[in-house]
């Protein structure tokens, strides 16, 4: 049986096809690009959106989950683009480059160091043309087709940039819409420099985000990427960071995950140069009814690297939580060490979490720890805090926020920690 | 006047029955010192986490008075803000809370609860300074998470530091000499004796009477199978020391 043929396209399917042929020829980009974006929709016409059957995805069948598609986001006004990023506290000190509704505003940014060369990723060449069109990456599929705009970054060899380069994507306006934006970012031998990579959007209102950003690590690079992702609570997110490492480079990601009601975030690293490192940290928070899937593929392809991972979730009410993590160690890939941890608090009765670590090891000489915990809290550190005073209440978030802001520690930025620290916070007061 | 009453307590383990006490009496006045000894296993800690109110245990027979409230009536925390304190045996340790934030959020929510005004950061530091400094505890090791990787001497210093900062005004102390060295039990008993006054009364749980020669004792009473079975005063400790349970269980049975 063709199973391709026999599918009967959703409505979310059908309306992505329609809303593609419609907005085609006004979607930025030259003659690559629109061949990369006919590539991109074939390929959503012959896949559809993957359900549980393509193992990728198989705790999130985006084709049941995602209900509806909506058009491309138009560009908002300065004035409106401007108003919307005003709604929400951005920290002080940092280079912020404004993604509105998927469209970049070089307007409203603030003077850039000269080491940093970054512009609108329309005006570059052929920019969006990267990464698989395969079934299990639904993701780059709708980016790659829809995409409106973007940002490409260079960070000069050898240079090093103090400030935070903050990426802050908002979405805003009166109509569910889609904002995709799509991000090449490279920083060059011996650079050293830290992104974050914010979402936020309107509650109240149902709107997709899709988001892909390629980063390459060149020889020594040294870089921290941080991901915020609090989008609205009707929103879909679907966010993908390819990486790619250089020799002696070095990368932490730091991740918190507390908006959206639909979400998926991949992270893709492919570990290709020696001697080079990648520590990821992720808080993920599924309250209300939302389903949050952190999915990472790290391919260590060379020898002597290093990964660590450590994920902190907390899923109560109705929340879903998914973390997938797949390691791939090359045969050639010798004295790998790579360490992933994913801890999990079950606060309710109907919330749930899946884990599933995945090993594929082809080298004899490696290290890889894995561990997947699955808990409620602690009744004995209850029953202490609450000797000592502290309501019951009270007592539970100090815990789930110990639980959670231990990973953090890590953070040589304590500014920007107690910035998440903060996301964190208001995440759990929210819900007392 | 009487602190506290406890009267023909009998109480078992929720999860498979098992009975602990079984008609226990134990009245404790202000400003009194009371000893609790008696063999492994007989109920003493069982009877303090019951003060505390943890909730491993039903009350199937018997009351708890404390300064005339009935005390089975209070949560957790309304009994440690109304000061109720237990020096546990075995303090947990508890990853990822700082011991400053910890002792500033319970100093704060008793406050709170009180209808009391909450400190202010500089008060807090300043009082924990100080009682630290009395208790030899070094200020760094409160930058740690709370008793996580606390030597055990640590970790009896650090509840009797929590206890100092509480003000208490009911201190039961879980065989807090256990654990110690000679030069920290002196510091430990001097920062109990400290707390001694006339509106205070202090329930010591110990195996031993050395704890006993710093800690005067008004009352000692013999606790086994769960029922108190020979109450005296500070030369029973003595008595004890030197002839071991065995008589007085056999005339109490
Ligand atoms: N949660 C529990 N589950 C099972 N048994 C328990 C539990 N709590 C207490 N016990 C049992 O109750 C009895 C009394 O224990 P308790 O800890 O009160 O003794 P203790 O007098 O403090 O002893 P020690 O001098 O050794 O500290 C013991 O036999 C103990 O095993
Ligand atoms: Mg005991």
């Amino acid at each position: 049986m063709n199973m391709h043929t026999t599918r009967a396209n959703t409505e979310a399917e059908t309306k992505l096809v329609d809303i593609y042929d419609r907005f085609a020829t006004s979607l930025p980009g030259d003659d690559k690009v629109s061949a990369a974006r006919e590539d991109a929709i074939a390929a959503l016409k012959e896949f559809g959106l993957p359900t549980r059957r393509v193992e990728a995805w198989h705790y999130t069948d985006l084709r049941n989950l995602m209900r509806d598609a909506y058009e491309p986001a138009a560009k908002p006004e300065i004035a409106e683009a401007e108003k919307a990023l005003d709604a929400y506290d951005w920290l002080s000190g940092i280079i912020r480059l404004p993604i509105v509704n998927g469209h970049y505003f070089p307007e409203l940014v603030s003077e850039v160091p000269e080491a940093i060369i970054v512009s609108s990723l329309c005006e570059g060449e052929s920019a969006f043309i990267d990464g698989s069109l395969e079934a299990d990456n639904p993701i780059n599929i709708l980016n790659t087709a829809f995409a409106t705009d973007g940002l490409s970054m260079i960070v000069d060899e050898g240079e090093t940039v103090n400030e935070t380069i903050g990426i802050a994507n908002v979405f805003t306006g009166d109509k569910s819409a889609m904002a995709s934006a799509r991000n090449n970012i490279v920083v060059c031998d011996g650079a050293s420099c830290a992104f974050s990579e914010r979402h936020v959007g309107l509650n109240g209102l149902a709107y997709t985000t899709t988001s892909v950003t390629n980063l390459w690590l060149g020889v020594g690079a040294k870089a921290r990427w941080v991901i915020v992702q609090e989008e609205g609570d009707l929103a879909t997110h679907l966010g993908q960071l390819n990486v790619t490492l250089g020799e002696n480079s070095e990368l932490e990601i730091y991740m918190v995950n507390t908006g959206g009601k639909l979400v998926r975030r991949e992270i893709n690293v492919v570990v290709a140069g020696e001697n080079s490192s990648l520590n990821i940290r992720g808080v993920n928070l599924a309250g209300n009814e939302n389903h949050i899937d952190v999915t990472t593929v790290l391919e260590h392809n060379v020898p002597n690297t290093v990964s660590s991972q450590i994920y902190r979730n907390v899923a109560t009410e109705r929340g879903n939580g998914v973390f997938q993590g797949q390691i791939r160690v090359a045969q050639i890939a010798q004295k790998t060490d790579a360490a992933m941890a994913c801890n999990t608090l079950l606060l309710s009765d109907d919330c749930g979490f899946s884990a599933k670590p995945e090993l594929e090891i082809f080298a004899d000489d490696v290290l890889c720890a894995h561990g997947a915990t699955i808990a409620d809290l602690e009744e004995s550190h209850l029953f202490y805090l609450q000797a000592r005073g502290i309501p019951e209440n009270e007592a539970r978030n100090l815990l789930i926020k110990a639980f959670l802001e231990e990973i953090l520690d890590d953070m040589d930025d304590e500014k920007f920690a107690e910035a998440l620290v903060c996301r964190i916070d208001a995440w759990l007061d929210a819900r007392k | 006047m009487k602190m506290l009453e406890i009267k023909n307590l009998h109480a078992r383990i929720v999860e498979d029955g098992t009975k602990i006490l079984r008609g226990l009496n134990l009245s404790v006045k202000a400003g009194e010192v009371a000893a609790i000894m008696g063999p492994n296993g007989s109920g003493k800690s069982t009877l303090s986490y019951i003060l505390a109110g943890k909730d491993d245990y039903e009350i199937t027979e018997g009351s708890i008075t404390y300064n005339g409230q009935n005390l089975l009536d209070m949560e957790i925390h309304e009994r440690a803000a109304a000061g109720l304190f237990l020096a546990f045996q075995y303090p947990l340790e508890i990853p990822g809370v700082p011991t400053m934030n910890f002792l500033r959020t319970a100093m704060n929510s008793q406050r709170k609860f009180r209808g009391e005004k909450e400190l202010t950061t500089p008060e807090f530091i300043k009082l924990v300074k100080a009682e630290a400094a009395k208790l030899k505890i070094d200020m760094n090791m409160l930058k740690r998470p709370l008793n996580v990787g606390f030597s055990g001497g640590e970790k009896k210093r650090a509840e009797i530091l929590q206890m100092a900062l509480l003000e208490p005004k009911l201190c039961i102390l879980d065989e807090t000499d256990s654990g110690l060295d000679i030069d920290a039990l002196k510091v430990v008993s001097e920062g109990v004796n400290a707390l001694r006054s006339p509106d205070r009364a202090v329930v010591v749980i110990t195996h031993y009477q050395r704890l006993l020669d710093h800690i005067v004792p008004d009352s000692v009473h013999v606790l086994s199978k769960g029922q108190i079975i020979k109450s005296g005063d500070k030369s029973l400790a003595l008595e004890l020391e030197k002839k071991g349970y065995a008589d007085i269980i056999e005339a109490a049975a």
